[in-house]
């Protein structure tokens, strides 16, 4: 049995932690919360160069080819530090789009740049209120050219390039490649509850685009379920931040003469806590396999771990607050970043109503076999 | 990152199986699951036919020393052997305690004349052994045992109650902590004994337990004789030798309890909801992710646990999670089941209620696995304590003698 990391993933998780623990403060992740830069510039060109960008790209496209257990030890520290940077757009969205269904031409041209971080990418999948579905795709492609409106894209207004879902002439739905920043694109930036993580609305006017082969639906599904493996590590992460940050404060604050801690109002919560977050982390660990070894019980895994990560994270989110009180709830401490960002990253790939039935499909679908 | 054996583990897999195929007989697919822990005569004969197969075939005590019948084994082959043991449907409730708890404490404290005289027999299956620990005013708190225990010259006289003593009527052996001194502190007046539960003045009693049924006993002891010689740790030191025994409860991979989560896929396949099957409903949906998720987080917690034990290693703590999940989420499926059948929910009997009555039986018996071997209470505190590290609670009986601290009504 060996079902966790390898020394040579533990080495780089302990490098990533050690990273990101020095660069990515609560000073540097507010810079970018009160509005100074929709992302931190110097340490996403930092992460660039030490190749994580590239993590789970391979060697002949320009990446490290670390594969995709690699690229979620990453994930974990980077959902733990909130790191201010487009990771997971561009990583765990464009890249991965690239990887599933990307034209040869397309990854030869593309996936060098982003894994070198010359270039950041997007998936635009969304058209305003609703989860995933392909009814709700208005965006159409016509004659080569995208028009329509996608609403929420995350770091929408940075990115160089968004894959995004549309419909062609015949009514099917699409993946088409984007190259933003030119005529007919229109980024306005939207008010959100995580400003750390930049969500803008892009309108497409009779932009020129390049359709990826294949069925965009399956594909758009299969991107989903790739990133939602990733996301969960993030979440793990950010739970185990919270829990760490609750345990600390409830040993050090004193109320009616002892430890908050030593009560068990707050024992038995964090206890909780502290399952849930071990439940979500072997869910993880299971996706990350069956993301790995191109299984097909991806789709089961991948949604039994994004529906027990975003529990986990939302709970490990809120209790901190809890757990702290008062001061929990002032702007100066940490605990309303994670809080926002664990909603965030709950509903960005779609909400958990979703991803709970996607479970109860797969299950279906494998006790028919 | 994979679920391969290494070379050493897959060959004792196949020697397992090979055991297992000879010795037992396989689960059948979709029968209902034995719900009675009640061992009659037969299941008694029955499970120790099977651990004296096991024990001839060196399967028992796989960790154990070689010089105790045991194969000095590494943990994981334990782990392998249980979860090789699942497919099959093997007599239960028999030496779990005596093996995994029992006898254990015995090696860290009993002499090596008294080790000879019993841990072959218990090995072989020929001695069955109970743990007597629980008593009406010491559950959760274990240590505020009042059984008393009086030396007079080189014997002790035992008298008191034990309860939720699982195996008492069929034991030969019992291992049992008593107060020796009720003038100190409750953890500081206990000392621990084996003694041969066939002694005179002792009485067992089944409890009828909520759900109907009778798992455990009451044992009362009037005036019953145990040598010195059966004394296990100092006189006073009992609560030492007690965390031994609590220690080493055995890595339980034990069956998830039915109905589980295919259970109630099945049940939403049957029953109807606004004219199509439940499981087209989307909170009934819902419901199955949930269960679905924590039940699949659960098998790979284990892996995770297999994992550690496989390179060597010490388990982390996320091995203390399973029993607290697992039995909420047996009474949850077993209550949600049944609101799927309305008022029809109600009925017990086989021929009306779906799959066998498997969840009314569940939702009635469901209470006791939320208490036994650890309450949640007590499990959350573990986990805060030990796992998080969060303080002990304020404990008002640590300087008062355990004869004056207040016992209330109940």
């Amino acid at each position: 049995m060996n079902f966790d990391f390898s020394e040579e993933q533990l080495q780089l998780r302990d490098q990533a932690r050690r990273f990101l623990t020095e660069h990515s403060t609560s000073k540097r992740i507010r810079q970018v919360l009160d509005g100074v830069a929709p992302y931190d510039r110097a340490m996403w060109q930092e992460i660039a160069a030490m190749g994580w960008l590239g993590a789970a790209v391979p060697e002949e496209y320009g990446g490290a080819g670390l594969g995709h257990v690699g690229l979620c030890v990453l994930a974990e520290e980077l959902g733990r530090s909130l790191a201010p940077v487009p990771f997971s757009s561009s990583v765990y969205l464009a890249t991965e789009a690239l990887l599933v269904a990307g034209s040869e031409a397309q990854k030869e041209e593309l996936l060098p740049k982003l894994a070198a971080g010359e270039l950041i990418g997007t998936l635009a999948w969304a058209e305003g209120v609703g989860n995933p579905a392909p009814e709700r795709i208005k965006a159409r492609v016509s004659g080569g050219r995208l028009t329509g409106a996608k609403w929420p894209v995350p770091d929408g207004g940075v990115a160089d390039i968004a894959i995004v879902a549309a419909r062609d002439e015949a009514d099917r739905t699409v993946l088409v490649l984007a190259r933003l920043g030119g005529a007919g694109v229109h980024p306005e930036t939207l008010s959100t509850v995580d400003p750390t993580r930049e969500q803008v609305k892009l309108s497409f006017e009779g932009v020129s685009v390049e359709v990826l082969p294949g069925d965009g639906w399956a594909s758009l599904q299969q991107v989903l379920e790739r990133a939602a493996v990733l996301t969960a590590f993030e979440q793990v992460g950010l739970a185990q931040a919270c829990l760490d940050m609750a345990v600390a404060f409830a040993m050090e604050r004193h109320a009616f003469g002892r430890p908050i801690g030593s009560f068990q109002a707050i024992k038995h919560k964090l206890a909780d806590v502290y399952v849930a977050t071990e439940l979500a982390r072997s869910n993880a660990y299971y996706g990350a396999w069956a993301l790995t070894a191109g299984a097909a019980e991806l789709p089961l895994a991948a949604a039994s771990a994004r529906v027990s990560a975003s529990e986990a994270a939302w709970l490990a989110a809120k209790e901190n607050i809890q757990t702290h009180g008062g001061i929990g709830f002032t702007w100066e401490m940490d605990c309303h970043l994670y809080y926002r960002r664990a909603k965030l990253l709950g509903l960005t790939l779609g909400s958990a109503p979703w991803w709970k039935d996607r479970v109860v499909t797969a299950l279906e679908i494998r006790n028919a076999a | 990152m994979d679920f391969e054996d290494t070379p050493e583990e897959a060959a004792f897999r196949t020697e397992v199986k090979a055991f297992l195929a000879a010795n037992a007989e396989p689960k059948k697919r979709g029968a209902p699951p034995s719900r009675s822990r009640n061992v009659g005569p037969e299941e008694l004969a029955r499970a120790k036919k099977y651990q004296g197969a096991k024990a001839a075939a060196g399967l028992a005590g796989l960790t154990w020393q070689k010089q105790w019948g045991g194969r000095e084994a590494p943990p994981i082959f334990q782990v392998i052997f249980n979860q090789e043991e699942e497919a099959y449907s093997i007599p239960r409730g028999v030496f779990e305690i005596g093996l995994g708890m029992c006898i254990p404490t015995m090696m860290a404290y009993a002499t090596q004349e008294q080790l000879h005289r019993h841990v072959s027999p218990a090995l072989r299956g020929e001695e069955v052994w109970c743990q007597l620990f629980s008593e009406p005013a010491g559950g959760s708190d274990v240590a505020a045992v009042r059984t008393r225990a009086e030396k007079n010259g080189d014997t002790w006289t035992i008298n008191g109650q034990k309860i939720w003593t699982s195996g008492a009527q069929f034991s030969d052996f019992g291992i049992m902590v008593t107060r020796s001194n009720p003038d100190v502190p409750k953890h500081m007046g206990l000392t621990f004994f084996f003694l041969d539960m066939k002694s005179p003045g002792i009485e067992i009693r089944p409890i009828k337990q909520a759900s109907g049924a009778s798992h455990f006993n009451e044992v009362f002891f009037t005036d019953v004789k145990i040598p010195d010689s059966q004394r296990l740790g100092a006189v006073g030191q009992g609560w030492r030798v007690a965390l031994t025994t609590l220690m080493n409860e055995r890595l339980a991979i034990g069956d998830v309890p039915r109905p589980d989560v295919e259970d109630l896929l099945d049940l939403t396949r049957i029953v109807e909801l606004d004219g199509e099957p439940a499981v087209r409903n989307v909170a009934v949906r819902e419901k199955i992710a949930d269960m679905h998720v924590r039940n699949q987080g659960l098998k790979y917690t284990r892996f995770r646990t297999m994992t550690a034990l496989s390179r060597g290693q010490t388990p982390g703590p996320e091995s203390s999670i399973g029993k607290l999940v697992n039995a909420a989420k047996l009474q949850e499926i077993a209550s949600f089941g049944m609101d799927l059948l309305g008022s029809a929910g109600v009925v017990m009997d086989k021929e009306l209620a779906p799959m066998n009555a498997l969840f009314q039986e569940a939702l009635l018996g469901a209470p006791a696995s939320r208490i036994a071997g650890g309450t949640d209470e007590i499990l959350r505190n573990i986990i805060a304590e030990r796992v998080l590290g969060l303080p002990g609670d304020i404990r008002v009986d640590k300087d008062i003698p355990f004869n004056r601290l207040p016992t209330g009504k109940r």
